[in-house]
């Protein structure tokens, strides 16, 4: 894998995170690096080996379908930075 | 020139299940409450708490996956769709990706004109819903309300198999009638419990490869949707036939000027690094589960629908009519079963009963006469108790809570006068009150003698059969 500017850019975005000069320089050296290390994995033999999305074997079980949670907006809402007549508020975002 | 073109278009509807709470947390799913009353800690995402899945939503999935005939996973994977919007407060939405729940089903849709096409059904996915961002509310901010965040949806996706907005239409029509005939869900459009987007894409008759395709997003109405589509495919076509180009995006559908335009592009293309959730184990569902939902599934409107026509001779129009609602084909399949006269039944239905829903803006369900009492009422008339006429009042009756049948009949002295000496003495009267009519009727003129039965059904107050009437005055004018 090659690190190039533009793909620490993308992936930066995707994550949302704020990288100076010296964030992409480190990350351009350390991700081909990490990359390498997953890619040793794909050298496993999986033959007879069904696909796992899970590490446990095990079924995920399942809740009825019951109402069991109240209003806790006051608390919730106080946790929050900014909040107005119920809603949370964010800096403006427009589709 | 758009004959030179096919449209390819694939349709994806998110369906609100109707559970009573939400697809990972015990949160209301109710409509319309007060701005983050209904959002748990779960659906807020605040750290520490964990997803667990509702076991209505999965039956929901599966009963719609047994009516389209699609093969059901033993065991589906959550997955993380991973992107950044403030009403998405996990930073991403839990559905599902390389292994839904369901897949491989097809849906056999008519059109108006009757014939009928099949739509293959690639896939349909648990996911839960996101959040609601309003805009306009807030100086200079944005104000999110979490109450739809971890609704469960139904995300049902089709094969790009669709060739014209009008089958697009005619296929949503279907899966709305389908999903609210299984109780999987409410499908009320305006609420979003329905909404649908369209992937269209033009290619040249003949070309085996697709176009590049534009994604109309969330359309709440039939109309609207075939109107977008038909809109893009003119768009493209248009486009195309310049020399330029189709750009991959997701476009919008604007009422108002009735078409489609670019939403600003995103940042990035979309690339939600989907992965399986650490948090949810695989969902399994076993053949016991399968055929508990099989057991429970009622009969498909499009199977009520052939069996109306078939064995019980009904039109097609009565046909589409009783089977547009699992209410009305139930409430008809009572009734019916009462009279055992499926052509009486039905026009009731269709007819009376519907009259009065409209007109007091209400539901079968809701209906003030309920099924087995119009059973009892119909089979009056079938029985040469009362007139059809006299049970349109004695409906009314019912409908405005005056009793049974039969109690209304005695009560208003509806009973049908079936005494032949009764009747003459009436006929003999509007004879006799009438010479002139009865002079113009011996002379040949044949429009009065309508009158003339007219006047002895009303002096009988519509309690008597026209048919024996009719009957009657004839003897009775020819004779004298």
């Amino acid at each position: 894998m090659h690190a190039d500017p533009a793909l620490i850019d993308h992936l930066a975005r995707l994550s949302r995170l704020a990288l100076d000069a010296s964030d992409r320089e480190r990350l351009a050296n350390e991700l081909p690096r990490v990359v390498a290390l997953l890619d040793s994995l794909a050298r496993a033999s999986v033959e007879g080996v069904e696909p796992l999305a899970h590490p446990l074997e095990l079924s995920v079980r399942l809740r009825e379908d019951v109402v069991t949670e109240g209003d806790r907006s006051d608390e919730l809402l106080a946790l929050a930075g900014e909040s107005q007549g119920g809603y949370y508020l964010v800096p403006r975002v427009i589709d | 020139m758009f004959a030179d073109w096919e449209a390819v278009i694939g349709l994806e509807v998110h369906v609100q299940l109707a559970t009573r709470s939400k697809l990972f947390s015990g949160s209301s799913t109710a409509y319309g409450a007060e701005p983050n009353t209904q959002a748990s800690p779960v659906d807020v995402a605040l750290p520490g708490t964990l997803p667990v899945p509702n076991r209505e939503a999965v039956r929901f999935a599966i009963r719609l996956g047994l009516a389209i005939d699609a093969r059901i996973a033993p065991h589906s994977v959550y997955a993380r769709k991973n992107y950044f919007y403030p009403d998405l407060p996990k930073g991403y939405q839990i559905s599902q990706y390389e292994d839904p729940i369901v897949s491989a089903g097809r849906l056999a849709v008519r059109r108006d004109d009757g014939s009928e096409f099949v739509v293959p059904i690639q896939r349909a996915h648990l996911e839960e819903d996101a959040g609601k961002s309003v805009h306009d509310a807030f100086h200079g901010a944005t104000g999110i309300d979490l109450n739809r965040a971890g609704t469960p949806l139904l995300e049902i996706v089709t094969e790009p198999a669709l060739h014209g907005a009008s089958d697009a239409t005619a296929y949503l029509k279907t899966l709305h009638r389908l999903v609210r005939w299984l109780g999987v869900s409410d499908g009320n459009m305006q609420e979003g419990s329905f909404r649908c987007d369209a992937n269209v894409s033009v290619r040249r008759r003949g070309d085996a490869k697709l176009g590049t395709r534009a994604e109309i997003k969330n359309v709440n109405s039939f109309r609207f949707v075939e109107k977008a589509i038909d809109y893009e495919i003119e768009r493209q076509v248009r486009l195309l036939e310049s020399g330029g180009s189709v750009v991959q995006e997701t476009r919008l559908y604007d009422e108002t000027r009735n078409q489609t335009r670019s939403m600003r592009s995103k940042e990035s293309a979309h690339d939600y690094r989907y992965f399986p959730d650490p948090d949810l184990p695989p969902l399994a569902v076993t053949p016991a589960d399968l055929e508990r939902e099989r057991a429970a599934l009622p009969e498909l409107p499009a199977a009520r629908r052939a069996r109306y026509v078939a064995e019980l001779a009904l039109g097609e129009a009565e046909a589409d009519a009783l089977t547009a609602e699992r209410d009305t084909a139930d409430y008809f399949d009572v009734v019916q079963r009462a009279t055992n006269d499926a052509r009486l039944s039905a026009s009731w239905v269709i007819g009376e009963l519907a009259a009065a829903l409209n007109e007091h803006g209400t539901s079968v369900a809701q209906a003030r006469v309920a099924a087995p009492a119009m059973g009892e009422l119909l089979a009056r008339v079938k029985d040469g108790t009362i007139t059809a006429k006299s049970a349109k009042d004695v409906f009314a009756a019912m409908w405005a809570g005056e009793g049974t049948p039969d109690a209304i009949i005695a009560a208003k002295g509806l009973k049908r006068v079936s005494d032949d000496g009764a009747l003459l003495a009436a006929i003999a009267g509007i004879v006799d009150a009438n010479p002139t009519q009865v002079a113009q009727y011996r002379g040949g003129d044949d429009k009065v003698y309508t009158w003339l039965v007219g006047q002895v059904m009303k002096a009988t107050r519509g309690k008597a059969d026209p048919a024996r009437v009719n009957e009657l005055l004839r003897r009775t004018l020819d004779n004298s």
